[in-house]
């Protein structure tokens, strides 16, 4: 192997520095070479069709590659192609694809909508994020509210009714409920039977004696009837809440632990009251988007 | 002379032969072009789905294989079919050694027909070598021109029936050729046009020697055992080697007498050779097992009167003169391997529910207390019915007492074929009925009104505060 003719000789590129230090010619191989002309022809190509060079504060729109979109707003627009007009375009055959089914939702009641499972599908899916951008802030992102600020809307119980008119009346118009505070106007005395009453309602083992002088206070002297009801089952028209069943929409009675901390956290709400406010969203959303929201509140609550 | 990184191809012109094993070769061809080109073509009725038997839909998420539906969830079938394909390799190579290689693998049959192509427009290997060597005159433009065209064709032809799997042939091919069909259709087509023609056109058994990894591995599953096809050495050269016939050794025994070998140098076992190498210098990698020698082999054997089997498919313990084991540990071994895989992936494609039901508890919030005490959990339900029928399927609840499920006003769920619905279950229990803070049931559904029953049992586990169930203590 060794021998000089064996050895392969190797093309140089002629030029000889120091006499004899040579410069070998290792030509590309062609594969590389051919596939790099072709990417040099795919550039080209590319700056015909697509934007490509900076002239001036302008640049080349490129050829044959016109998008026509039209936005929310119906204002149609025809450009050259771009990533932004390729999203609008893509945003406007969803819109178009959701457009088929809002017609069906527009077109059903509440009921031919609740029975079908496909439609009910899809008003769900499209009420969830609805309800995740303007209602979860406060009811939160599974409708569970906040104890003694924002209603529950998971449980069986309606303090403004809870059928789909109610309901998307609450959602359109917004709600002002007012517990008035009776600091001042019922004395200690009076606020601790009374409570007891209140606390006997939903079945809490209390003084009995206590809870007889409370139901003459709440019938007379604090006047809760007017809006809780004679038998306390409140009434929808004013908001007022239902005192007989176990869920507690202010005071977290469920949350204490025992009979003096339950009658703490019902004497507290009985002296100060509370005012709570569901904002109307009928300048804010739009009747579909209120329908399928009522659907969807209507859907989470343990109502039949 | 500029330094060569490679050998540069010499070009192989392989001779046609008749035998036996041309024969073989020549069935699994036809059989497997007919299966490969017809497929997409064979209708069939499904009571709901395409009307092509082998259909591959990927915009569906789905693919139909007569009467099997296969669900993108199903994508563990491949890999048991790919652990078959491997097992199935290891095991007959290891008998049989490259027996893929030789008659099934797509390189051999598409070369197989280039070479038929070529051989008909330009004659038999003596003809198409004086070609090739000859100037550029008419007669050689036209005929390396057909050539060409006719591979082409085919080419087109593979890639256009590969594509015809993934859409419904009748209406891809008019969408093809009027211009209508997606890009990937065409891309597919010519891409797979194009690497056809290249590698049954040009490349050749280069994609054997260089490029196919199977080739080189299978050596790894070879031993003494294993069928190879191979040159009697001991018969055919003897003491005195190779010898053209001449007279007093025209037979077999006179020159056995003369401790002349068998073989005559005829060449013929070379010219046939599609990977051209001379068999009887022993196994090469290069080999395909194809046999195409041993029929070349034979037809000279037998015109000259001497007996047959000069090449044929023997065993290095069987050249030695030693006995032949076929079935050792190592095959019985694959062969296992193999049929375990092969009952695994037919049990498991025979048992696949029809039915699907996947249940999530909902988390946010975990329960709610409802007006009469009780406490409510909810669950996300959804239900996928994978036949080609519609369903009427019914949930209940079982190992909770005193239980109540509210599926809205879906106490009855139909499905329709090949759709999936999405419900939420409501369950509700009194804590009086509930001894601790999670616990366990199941979710069943049945179908009903329909002939065939489908069941699907879903584990979950039911939540109340530890307050609220401390509280029921306390009431007490």
């Amino acid at each position: 192997m060794s021998s000089e003719k064996n050895k392969p000789t190797v093309q140089t590129t002629g030029h000889a520095w120091d006499g004899d230090i040579q410069e070998f010619n290792n030509p590309l191989p062609n594969w590389w070479l051919w596939t790099f002309y072709a990417t040099a022809i795919f550039a080209i190509v590319y700056w015909f069709l697509y934007p490509a060079w900076p002239v001036g504060d302008s640049y080349t729109k490129g050829m044959m590659n016109e998008i026509t979109y039209t936005t929310s707003d119906g204002k149609t627009t025809t450009t050259h192609w771009n990533t932004r007009a390729l999203f609008l375009k893509e945003m406007q055959d969803a819109r178009e694809a959701q457009a088929e089914f809002l017609k069906e939702i527009n077109a059903s009641t509440f009921e031919q909508i609740a029975s079908d499972e496909e439609k009910s599908a899809f008003a769900y899916s499209m009420a969830k994020v609805v309800f995740a951008d303007n209602c979860a802030a406060c009811h939160q992102t599974g409708g569970n509210g906040v104890i003694g600020f924002y209603p529950n809307l998971l449980d069986d119980a309606w303090l403004w009714g809870g059928s789909f008119s109610k309901i998307q009346e609450s959602i359109a118009n917004g709600r002002n409920g007012s517990m008035p505070a009776f600091k001042g106007r019922l004395t200690e005395k009076q606020t601790s039977d009374v409570t007891d009453y209140i606390l006997s309602l939903s079945g809490s083992a209390v003084d009995k004696s206590a809870a007889k002088r409370g139901k003459a206070v709440f019938t007379n002297a604090g006047g809760c009837v007017a809006c809780h009801g004679a038998d306390g089952k409140g009434k929808e028209s004013f908001g007022a809440a239902n005192l007989t069943d176990k869920i507690w929409t202010i005071a977290d009675v469920t949350g204490a632990d025992t009979l003096e901390a339950k009658k703490a956290v019902v004497m507290s709400v009985v002296k100060n009251g509370k005012t709570r406010q569901m904002p109307a969203w009928k300048d804010r959303l739009s009747a579909t988007e209120i329908k399928m929201l009522t659907l969807y509140v209507h859907k989470l609550s343990a109502s039949q | 002379m500029p330094e060569v990184l490679f050998q540069e191809r010499i070009e192989i012109f392989p001779r046609s032969v008749k035998g036996r094993y041309r024969s073989i070769k020549t069935g699994i061809l036809l059989l497997a072009y007919s299966v490969y080109f017809l497929l997409p073509w064979l209708r069939w009725t499904r009571e709901v789905g395409p009307e092509q038997a082998v259909l591959f839909d990927l915009d569906g998420r789905r693919f139909y294989i007569f009467d099997l539906v296969v669900y993108a969830q199903d994508i563990f079938w491949l890999a048991g079919l790919l652990l078959i394909g491997a097992f199935l390799l290891f095991f007959v190579t290891g008998l049989a050694g490259r027996v893929f290689c030789g008659y099934f693998c797509f390189q051999t049959l598409w070369t197989d027909v280039f070479v038929f192509i070529e051989r008909l427009v330009q004659g038999e290997r003596n003809a198409r070598i004086k070609l090739s060597q000859s100037d550029w005159t008419n007669e050689k433009i036209i005929k390396i021109g057909t050539t060409h065209f006719l591979w082409l064709l085919v080419a087109l032809l593979t890639g256009l029936s590969f594509t015809l799997y993934w859409g419904n042939a009748p209406d891809l091919i008019v969408q093809i050729f009027t211009g209508k069909a997606p890009f990937a259709a065409y891309a597919t087509t010519l891409f797979l046009a194009m690497t056809t023609y290249v590698m049954a056109g040009m490349a050749r058994e280069q994609v054997c020697t260089y490029m196919c990894p199977y080739a080189r591995f299978q050596a790894v599953m070879f031993d003494s055992d294993t069928l190879i096809v191979a040159y009697d050495e001991k018969r055919g050269e003897r003491e005195k080697g190779r010898l053209k016939p001449a007279k007093g050794l025209m037979t077999s025994a006179e020159r056995d007498n003369a401790e002349v070998g068998d073989c005559i140098d005829c060449g013929y076992c070379v010219q046939v050779c599609p990977t051209g190498i001379d068999i009887r210098n022993g196994m090469q990698y290069q080999c395909t097992s194809c046999a195409l020698c041993i029929d070349a082999c034979n037809k000279i054997m037998t015109s000259i009167k001497f007996p047959t089997g000069l090449i044929k498919y023997s065993s290095q313990h069987e050249l030695e003169g030693k006995a032949t084991k076929r079935f050792n540990v190592k095959n019985i071994g694959y062969a296992i391997s193999l049929l375990a895989t092969i009952i695994l992936l037919v049990w498991s494609v025979a048992t696949r529910s029809d039915l699907e039901m996947l249940v999530r508890q909902i988390r946010q919030p975990l329960s709610v207390t409802l007006s009469d005490g009780r406490v409510q959990n909810r669950y996300d339900i959804k239900i996928n019915n994978k036949t080609s029928r519609p369903y009427t399927y019914r949930i209940r609840i079982e190992g909770l007492k005193n239980v109540e499920l509210d599926m809205g006003k879906f106490s009855e769920i139909h499905v329709a074929a090949e759709h999936s619905v999405k419900l939420i279950a409501k369950v509700r229990m009194s804590p009086a009925d509930v001894s601790k803070s999670n616990t366990r049931f199941n979710f069943v559904i049945n179908s009903i009104g329909s002939k065939i029953k489908q069941k699907v049992i879903q584990k979950n586990v039911f939540y109340i505060p530890e307050k609220q169930l401390i509280y029921k203590d306390n009431g007490k």
